[in-house]
């Protein structure tokens, strides 16, 4: 019956499309509407925008997963989310925060920033960039769908089998993990794709790889890592889903299968992952670094090397989460001591990072509080992870409390922050208008001592014998004071987040219009106006050394050097097709969790088969702004 | 020496069409990229396979279901089609429309026997006992090279379309990549299979 | 400014000392760093030497850090222009090599703590157990003794106990704080570790890895007492459970109409714990106190104790039949 009333309802959207529709009228109207512009949109800074906001919704909703967590722990032997409950907030909460927030809080700053900072009118593949973000947002939605439909899944973020396998897990909980990732992590995999592509052919002239800024380089690293990771996910979440749907028998030990190798599979991408979102904000945090103590960053060669080295590295330990499975001391101490090496290039930058503030002018403006908190937030998660190499002391450490802090170390002191530090930097080119300063500050006080007032206890519960992912514990084995600590660490950050949102919603209203250069920086993003136009550059600048635009601003120049005469710019043409065919991966997605004949499944890949021909036969060469309209606008923003 | 006359005659062409414009090579450099996720993609089924192909759990295996004879016909035939793929592009390049066609189609054709034959030879297998579900040996085997087949057949209908597609607008720059690119992933595909007959095939009949 | 982080700077350090002060310090039966067996021992050694070691590192950082901060912020009113370095190769040696060698030497003693802890004790002096985890339990079997219990490990101090860890439904993880940790139970895989204690006590043990609903609630306890009291279990345990009066006679007949067939200990296919020696226990579950309040609790309602357990509702018994029923089983000596 669902399936009927799906099938009617996408025949009539199809036909709809195909034909402009029964009442044209209203079709055109929606065709001139602004939803209908961003729906459709292929321009990489409203798909930035996107990525962003929809990065932020899945981020507040994972923290309001793991307050209720927090909540539930305050007190031993607490009733408030116990059993499966319990187990659907963590494993929501793990992957939401890592496949739908921090992904795309960072894959939005990098849609906005990146081709900017190259000089780039656009990216390689608009299309593509399109149909990674909406896919992205099937994939999140299928997801958290779960949760009203079936219930969520349960199994951790890791998704262990056999815990993850029908016997264990018998409603559609993993089914909505599978396909949510599965068409999530085919959108990341595409976005990362365009990234690489577009730093390695799109960059302006002069713009030489050694030329280009820390955000741009490390964000080409971590493309590479999604690049050669996220297959990795793709086969495992392919192979559970034959476990559980046709009755295949990788992970079942009962026929011949091996619930190690999922553990191998994931982490194969799993550790990939961490430097993934780890990376770009080290990126963040040179420019940041860089931008408000006035001084080049320090050591940029080194800086780049490092980061080759530690996207590297990244493929080459994946064991060391698996230091308990048994693999013996031969393989464990191998992984250990390629672990321990990545500590070299991360101390590198860590120190170059503090050479540059070394002489410098620092400005303590909110982004730059957050770089600076950052460091010593990040070098504690550092030393925890040397640690944690160490084999002998991950067999007390492993899947206790001890690594849920060295984690949220990294991950909230590293990625997060960055993240917060490169909206408050990158918000005036977003959207044109300056967040408040004083409720940045409040923003960054109270969630930096709130994480650490909710993490750093959790060190201590580990080493006190508290294993992570468990609704409750003992009393009076010295884990109370502790917890309650924890818990009353949250509302920092959670004051700390709101104080942020009251932040976008006020400076949406009222706020301060941003000038091109804010900040007085020194890439090339801040050479042009705020918000950036549609073509970015009118003419493509001319490249004459590393932060470009500092070097012609030192030598008294108001603008770059142009590359090209001003001339007529070609620009791809909106298309509705990535929509479609994410719509066609979710209902596809959808009716595999519905099993039954699965005929909604297919219906879905059905669409997207179409939407593949429709794509293929689309002979759209897009359009040009003519320099007289370019000149028009330009006047219109000097008046 | 045909090529270059071919070229010097039409000065407007540039020697390599697919990569003329920054789209083409866009797309040229984006789909080696992607070729390198296929890679890992693999890679990964390879050694899923290899861990699991002795939990045959009582049903028959390699050694007594593989025979040679059918594997390397259809080796042959996929290898072939790669030749005729690069003829395709050579033809492409030398804006030889039909020529170009003709490959193209013989391609499409090979490709298609391959896949008749990875059928015939997946029924024969379910027939004596051999299915995704009978053990892990089973399921890891399917998943392989099925796979290497839902690539095989997704080429059919890719060249397919795109000859369609030559065959309404001629080569142009804007076909030019997609053929060239959809012919990489041809050779790809077919890369893939020499590893399927050694380390499935070959290993299996060693035991 | 310069107040503000130097106040959070003190803040810090504050709540380090609190935390060291205020008795948070674990509970002796479960904490990682006052081990009371040599693996543990062995495992915070390398805590600890890896800690001090990250901490001077910290130092270092740290310091550069705040003075950085202090010396080089923007002034009012001074509007200079900072010289622009590249950078120095020399430093760039420095914190490349350095931190090399720290690490160098930091992986000698974990390589080798790592082969020691993969080394199996001899079978002369030691005791081997085959440990299987269960949903959310544990069984315990002596090898050579032709003891199976669960729930509690007893061990001899001083002795060394090889654990031969199987795996039947989904990933566990055998973990005892005080005593050592940790290997994963796989099923389909048999994983081997060591543990002993130095000194008598009760320590408790966790499942470390998710395993469902109970994951939180898999605890068991390990027994460590001295060679002669050991020995007295031992024999205890080998000696035949007999119901003694009309009550237990009543109670062992209902046991047999409904529990053995998910817990008659020669069941192959075990679903649940060997209840032979209930009566020498000294939890209900794992976790309740061992007295015949909570074994009714968890009989007449065993997912309200531990959410997800496999163990049905035993609510239909009389109360006479429930009464003879823990009668039987407490006195299960």
């Amino acid at each position: 019956m669902g399936t009927l009333i799906v099938l009617i309802v996408f025949a009539l959207f199809i036909t709809a499309i195909l034909t402009g529709g029964y009442n044209k009228e209203a079709i055109e109207k929606f065709k001139k509407s602004k939803a209908w512009d961003w729906l459709t949109t292929v321009d990489h800074k409203k798909i930035g925008i996107m990525y962003f906001i929809s990065g932020f919704f899945f981020f507040l909703i994972g923290g309001i997963e793991a307050i209720f967590m927090r909540m539930q722990l305050i007190v031993p032997h607490n009733d408030l989310f116990v059993g499966d409950t319990f187990n659907q907030l963590l494993t929501m909460h793990g992957t939401t925060m890592i496949f739908l927030a921090a992904m795309p809080l960072l894959f939005g700053l990098m849609n906005a920033v990146i081709p900017l900072q190259i000089g780039a009118r656009d990216v390689a593949f608009p299309f593509l960039n399109a149909l990674g973000f909406w896919l992205f947002t099937a994939g999140g939605l299928l997801l958290n769908l779960s949760w009203i439909f079936g219930g969520a899944p349960d199994a951790g973020w890791t998704s262990y089998t056999t815990l993850a396998l029908n016997d264990y897990s018998p409603g559609p909980g993993i089914d909505y993990y599978v396909l949510g990732l599965q068409i999530s992590g085919i959108g990341t995999l595409i976005g990362g794709l365009n990234f690489i592509v577009t730093v390695i052919n799109m960059r302006a002239p002069g713009m030489t790889f050694l030329r280009m800024p820390m955000f741009t380089w490390t964000s080409f690293i971590a493309s590479a890592l999604i690049l050669f990771a996220f297959p990795a996910l793709t086969v495992g979440l392919l192979l559970l889903m034959f476990d559980r749907l046709f009755g295949a028998n990788f992970f079942d030990h009962a026929m011949g299968g091996s619930s190690v190798i999922w553990e191998h599979l994931f982490w194969i991408f799993g550790h990939p992952e961490v430097y993934i979102v780890i990376l770009p904000a080290f990126g963040i945090m040179s420019e940041v670094i860089s931008t408000f103590s006035k001084k080049r960053l320090f050591g940029y060669t080194s800086m780049v090397f490092a980061t080759v080295v530690i996207g590297f590295l990244g493929f080459m330990v994946w064991v060391h989460h698996m230091f308990t499975v048994g693999l013996g001391p031969w393989s464990n101490s191998v992984f250990a001591v390629a672990t321990m090496t990545i500590a070299v290039p991360t101390g590198i930058k860590v120190f170059n990072w503090l050479f540059t503030m070394w002489g410098g002018q620092i400005r303590f403006k909110t982004a730059m509080l957050f770089a600076v908190g950052f460091i010593p937030t990040f070098v504690m998660g550092g030393m925890t992870g040397v640690m944690l190499a160490l084999p002998p002391a991950d067999f007390q450490y492993q899947d206790s409390y001890f690594v849920v802090a060295h984690f949220h170390y990294v991950l909230v002191g590293g990625t997060v922050m960055g993240i917060f530090a490169g909206a408050y930097y990158w918000w005036p080119k977003m959207f044109g208008k300056m967040l408040n300063e004083t409720l940045g500050k409040i923003h960054f006080w109270t969630f930096l001592i709130g994480f650490h007032l909710t993490f750093f206890p959790q060190h201590f519960l580990g080493l006190f014998g508290m294993p992570r992912r468990v609704f409750t514990y003992q009393a009076n084995v010295g884990l109370e004071q502790l917890n309650m600590l924890s818990t009353i660490g949250t509302i920092g950050m959670v004051i700390g987040t709101l104080a942020f949102v009251f932040n976008i919603v006020i400076t949406f209203k009222k706020g301060a219009k941003a000038p091109a250069d804010p900040w007085d920086g020194r890439t090339l993003e801040w050479s042009i106006s705020s918000p950036a136009p549609e073509y970015n550059f009118a003419q493509l600048p001319l490249v004459r050394g590393y932060d470009a635009w500092f070097m012609e601003k030192q030598a008294g120049n108001k603008e770059m050097p142009a590359a090209e005469p001003l001339g007529s710019i070609h620009m791809p043409s909106p298309s509705f097709i990535p929509l479609l065919m994410s719509i066609g991966f979710f209902v596809s997605g959808f009716g595999f969790v519905a099993r039954g004949d699965y005929s909604m499944g297919i219906l879905g890949l059905i669409i997207v088969f179409i939407a593949m021909f429709m794509r293929s036969f689309d002979q759209d060469h897009g359009y040009h702004i003519e320099p007289h309209e370019i000149e028009e606008a330009n006047k219109g923003v000097k008046a | 020496m045909a090529a270059q006359t071919e070229v010097k005659a039409n000065p407007n062409m540039p020697n390599h069409l697919e990569t003329a414009t920054l789209d083409g090579k866009n797309k040229v450099l984006g789909f080696w990229l992607f070729l390198g996720a296929e890679t890992v993609l693999f890679a990964c089924l390879f050694g899923t396979y290899l861990a699991l192909r002795n939990q045959t759990m009582g049903g028959p295996d390699g050694q007594e279901l593989f025979d040679l004879k059918l594997v390397a016909a259809a080796t042959a035939i996929l290898l072939t089609s790669s030749l005729t793929s690069v003829l395709a592009m050579m033809k492409m390049n030398q804006l030889n429309y039909k020529a170009m066609q003709l490959w193209l189609g013989i391609t499409v054709l090979l490709g298609a026997s391959f896949l008749g034959l990875e059928i015939y030879e997946f029924i024969h297998y379910v027939h004596e006992g051999h299915t995704f579900m009978s053990s892990a040996f089973g399921s890891s085997f399917y998943a392989l090279v099925g796979t290497h087949g839902a690539h095989v057949t997704f080429g059919i209908i890719w060249i397919s379309t795109l000859m369609i597609q030559a065959a309404k607008r001629g080569i142009t720059k804007e076909t030019a990549p997609k053929l060239f690119v959809s012919s990489l992933y041809w050779h790809f595909i077919d890369v893939v299979w020499v590893f399927i007959f050694s380390l499935v095939y070959l290993l299996g009949k060693v035991g | 400014m310069v107040s503000r982080q130097g106040m959070w700077r003190v803040l810090t350090v504050l709540l380090l000392a609190t935390l060291v002060l205020s008795g948070c310090q674990g509970h002796d039966s479960l904490n990682v760093l006052d081990p009371s067996g040599s693996a543990g021992q062995k495992q915070l050694d390398l805590i600890k030497w890896s800690f001090f070691l990250m901490c001077g590192v910290f130092a270092v950082v740290i310091t550069i850090f705040i003075y950085v901060l202090i010396r080089f912020r923007k002034r009012k009113g001074i509007d200079v222009m900072p010289e622009q370095t590249h950078g120095s190769n020399t430093l760039e040696i420095i914190w490349t090599v350095i931190p090399i060698i720290l690490l160098a030497v930091l992986a000698v003693p974990t390589v080798t703590y790592t082969f020691d802890l993969a080394d199996m004790p001899r079978e002369e002096d030691s005791i081997k157990v085959k440990v299987t985890g269960y949903q959310y339990w544990w069984e315990f079997q002596y090898e050579g003794m032709n003891i199976k219990t669960a729930q509690e490990l007893h061990i001899p101090v001083g002795k060394k106990v090889h654990l031969e860890i199987h795996g039947k439904d989904v990933l566990h993880s055998f973990w005892v704080p005080a005593l050592g940790g940790k290997m994963d139970v796989i099923p389909g895989r048999v994983n081997t570790m060591w543990l002993d204690a130095k000194k008598p006590g009760v320590y408790q043990g966790k499942c470390a890895e998710l395993c469902g609903a109970g994951h939180a609630l898999m605890d068991f306890k390990v027994i460590a007492e001295e060679q002669a009291d050991f020995d007295k279990w031992v024999a205890q345990m080998q000696k035949p459970a007999v119901a003694q009066t009309t009550s237990q006679k009543e109670g062992e007949k209902i046991f047999m109409q409904n529990c053995l067939g998910c817990h008659a200990g020669t069941n192959p296919r075990i679903i649940g714990p060997d209840l032979n020696k209930f009566g020498t226990r000294t939890t209900i579950a794992g976790i309740l106190p061992h007295d015949e309040q909570n074994l009714k609790k968890w009989l007449k309602d065993p997912t309200s104790v531990k959410p997800g357990t496999l163990m049905p509702k035993i609510d239909y018994l009389e109360p006479k039949e429930m009464d003879a029923l823990v009668d039987y089983l407490m006195n299960r000596k």
